[in-house]
């Protein structure tokens, strides 16, 4: 059934912050996706393989040390990456604007202690297991700033503490789900006149065992050998450090301060997709194509596609549809950042969008080919490892 | 496919919207658990004649922990335990409350979106245990070895029931939710984060209802110290009843508790044209993120007081027209503290003729559901027209004027209440309700 069409403000993007295993910022990110460059460590976790983050001089994002010492690794990406945002747009610092800008952060949680773990379940392995054991180990052993810093909003809170945001402050929880529907409600509140700007994103430490552990219960981890997303048959993810955010903003109020837009949000739609029957995830990206409105076919396609099965092998049948439009799955080259992966996918539709060229393919299977075209509507994918599933068109503002 | 596309619902007339143009939100369902018991009739009836559900943790040894004492909820027993898994099943029960009163949609098929308040997932001692168990190692277990062990495809259940995402992806599967499940993790102010996206999404027109739920378990071993090590619990280990006591001169910290509170919202038109019986009305809400600091509010209370200023002005109301407030009171001595400063630079000489409740008295501070819980209660307060009373208020904070409602609940004539929430990371959300549309 055809949807009555509400009257929707014009929403643009007008900051993106990135950090990632490619680089710091966009023009670094931007110079690492010509070269084809991936950063990769197939040794450290060996024989799972994680994309690093690359090193950050933070104390430009998060000037002083006492934040960077109450935050874990995942929390300074994010604040790192949220403050890049805010500067792209223009409003760091602008504390008017800050104190009515929404936040939206999608969130895992934060990272265990684990020579703590270890030792307990070490202990308790060795006979003295009595439950007086486990709670004299807790108090003894867990420490106060370690359990802030687990907190999933605390990324949020962070970003409050640090960047001055505060018109409003939300973490979503559940992997690729969190983190469309973070972008999707931004954009619906701005849409519907509810918010005039707003900070949206996630951020990721892929150097983490006990994430690791929790994606390998599941069998989602690529394991020997890095390769492209289109060619792992089901191999499954490398996980990606990074962290990524968008400042979304009504045309109105970009404009009435002259900001720079990178692309216009045209449309995010969202599914719950239930992965037990197979061709499931077909069926739901070809609704979520039709509810995106999208009048003609797009210049390019660029999908947070993860690798994992039977996901890729559906989305692949499912882009074999669009077999005219270019695609690029940002998987190959920044790794799966979860939360982050379809924020990610939005920023370089617009990022390639702004800069007038879609960036090269990193794809030996043919999957993705090059063009020429310059990609002046896009469509962004959000296809989770279990579920998440989500579109975005992006247009470029004339 | 359930898919959720913007918007859906058709434009309101002027008698469905409110002074703002917007479609009037009501409560046409509400269902709630905690340790006074299932369901709002016993919940209530305990409430109000100042039963506490705190005691002693049976469900775990508690040797060598500071506290020992919380809000558990043990007459729902989920085996093997999991506080992810406890969340659910409360889900499930206060869900079950809130769609069986509002009699919307059919079994298993609700006609809007879910927005759920749950406190961050994580593996737990069990799960680590049991994988570390299945290793075989005897001797030194460390996290190489439990990857390795994880990959044995042995343990797809626990990547399934600790992602973030689990619990709401199982409530949107049974009650047949629509669209993409929100979970919102936003401390102890998510429950009133769950109902303000619904009253968001429905004002928008995205939906004509919406399942609006926040549920937490998190009464185990390792949480228990977490909060203690913050050194934010009482340890009034010896008098469980008297241990919570907000706003009394000696309070010393809040008590964890577990809980669940499930509302089914409805634009008043959508309700109306379905005959639904109508139980209150969300006015307004408010929110402000505190840039202070991690866990302390800012000492002016300015950001408390601007979150409660944005909910009046979201409600088109003054602060004349506030008849009650439940208040996040947690009982511990900054908290409380701080919401009097805040509250009292928006009320002024007025906030001493306010009368202010807190239900963390009686029930403990059930962290994530803990927004959700007190929503429902202010609105049973509207409707029975009495006040439940603030237990163990027997020696007041000279320093906190407040109308605390002491010990023995209140008959009052109310029209409109508002419930307050402030959490870790500068959350702080102000909800506003009214009994009648008008």
């Amino acid at each position: 059934m055809k949807k009555s069409t509400p009257e929707r403000r014009e929403t643009w993007i007008t900051g993106i912050g990135i950090v990632s295993s490619l680089g710091d910022g966009l023009e670094a990110t931007w110079r690492a996706l010509q070269t084809g460059h991936i950063n990769v460590d197939e040794t450290t976790f060996a024989p799972w393989m994680v994309h690093p983050l690359v090193p950050l001089a933070l104390d430009a994002q998060i000037p002083k040390k006492g934040d960077q010492r109450q935050m874990q690794a995942w929390q300074r990406i994010g604040t790192y990456a949220a403050g890049l945002a805010l500067d792209s747009a223009g409003i760091k610092d602008n504390s008017e604007i800050l104190a009515r800008t929404d936040m939206i952060v999608a969130a895992g949680g934060g990272e265990r202690d684990l020579a703590v773990d270890s030792a307990i379940l070490t202990a308790r392995g060795g006979g003295n297991s009595g439950p007086e054991m486990l709670n004299e180990r807790l108090m003894n052993d867990l420490r106060p700033t370690l359990f802030l810093a687990q907190l999933s909003n605390l990324l949020a809170g962070n970003i409050s503490v640090v960047h001055g945001v505060s018109g409003s402050s939300r973490t979503f929880m559940g992997e690729e789900a969190a983190g469309v529907d973070a972008v999707r409600i931004a954009w619906a509140k701005i849409a519907a006149g509810q918010s005039e700007i707003a900070l949206v994103g996630a951020a990721q430490n892929a150097e983490r065992k006990e994430m690791l552990m929790l994606y390998e219960c599941g069998g989602f981890n690529l394991k020997e050998k890095m390769s492209p997303v289109w060619s792992r048959n089901g191999g499954g993810f490398a996980l990606g450090s990074g962290g990524v955010f968008l400042v979304l903003e009504s045309r109105s109020h970009a404009e009435s301060r002259g900001a720079v837009p990178f692309a216009r949000l045209v449309n995010v739609v969202s599914a719950h997709s239930s992965r037990s029957a197979a061709g499931g995830v077909e069926a739901v990206l070809g609704g979520l194509w039709e509810a995106l409105e999208i009048e003609e076919e797009p210049s390019a396609i660029v999908t947070a596609a993860s690798g994992a099965s039977p996901a890729a092998a559906e989305e692949s049948a499912f882009l074999s549809d669009h077999a005219d439009t270019p695609v690029r799955a940002v998987g190959t080259s920044f790794g799966h950042l979860v939360e982050a992966q379809f924020p990610l996918a939005m920023a370089m539709a617009a990022l390639s969008i702004s800069r007038g060229e879609l960036f090269p393919s990193n794809d030996p299977s043919g999957f993705e080919v090059e063009t020429k075209e310059k990609p002046s509507r896009v469509v962004a994918i959000g296809v989770g490892h279990w579920r998440g599933e989500g579109m975005a068109l992006l247009e470029a503002i004339a | 496919m359930n898919l959720r596309t913007h918007p859906a619902a058709p434009r309101a007339t002027s008698l469905y919207l409110d002074s703002g143009g917007r479609p009037i939100v009501v409560v046409t369902g509400m269902g709630v658990v905690t340790s006074l018991g299932q369901g709002k009739a016993e919940n209530w009836a305990k409430l109000t004649t100042g039963v506490s559900g705190i005691s002693t943790i049976r469900r775990f040894a508690t040797h060598g922990l500071k506290t020992r004492i919380a809000g558990c909820i043990d007459f729902v027993k989920v085996e093997p335990f999991s506080s992810t898994t406890l969340a659910e099943r409360l889900a499930d029960i206060a869900i079950e409350e809130a769609i069986g009163e509002s009699a919307i949609g059919r079994k298993g098929d609700f006609p809007g979106p879910l927005f759920l308040g749950l406190a961050p997932v994580e593996v737990e001692w069990p799960q680590r245990e049991e994988i570390a168990l299945a290793s075989g190692e005897t001797g030194t277990i460390d996290y190489d070895i439990l990857l390795r062990t994880s990959a044995s495809g042995r343990f797809a259940h626990v990547h399934a029931r600790y992602l973030f995402g689990s619990v709401a992806d199982h409530v949107c599967e049974t009650f047949g939710t629509k669209g993409s499940p929100i979970s919102v993790s936003t401390a102890c102010a998510s429950g009133a984060t769950a109902i303000q996206l619904g009253v968001e999404a429905i004002r928008c027109g995205e939906t004509n209802a919406a399942l609006c739920i926040a549920t937490d378990g998190s009464v185990n071993a390792e949480a228990l110290v977490r909060f203690s090590l913050l050194s934010a619990l009482s340890t009034h280990n010896d008098d469980p009843c008297g241990a919570s006591r907000p706003f009394s001169k000696d309070r010393e910290g809040f008590v964890m508790a577990e809980g669940a509170g499930a509302l089914v919202l409805e634009s008043l038109e959508a309700a109306r044209a379905r005959g639904a019986r109508i139980l209150g009305v969300i006015a307004g809400c408010g929110e402000l993120a505190d840039t202070f600091h991690r866990t302390r509010p800012k000492p002016d209370g300015k950001p408390i007081a601007d979150c409660i200023r944005k909910a009046l002005i979201d409600a088109d109301l003054t602060i004349d027209q506030i008849d009650y407030i439940n208040a996040h009171g947690t009982s511990t001595v900054e908290n409380d503290k701080m919401e009097y400063l805040g509250t009292a630079a928006v009320f002024g000489d007025r906030i001493r003729k306010i009368p202010v409740s807190s239900n963390k008295s009686m029930i403990g501070h059930t962290l994530s559901a803990a927004g959700i819980i007190e929503a429902i209660f202010t609105l049973l307060t509207l409707e029975h027209q009495r006040i439940p009373p603030t237990i163990n208020y027997d020696a007041p904070d000279p320093g906190i004027l407040f109308d605390v409602v002491p010990n023995k609940a209140r008959d009052a004539r109310l029209t409109t209440g508002m419930s307050n929430s402030f959490g870790f990371g500068g959350q702080n959300v102000s909800l506003i309700m009214r009994r009648d549309l008008n």
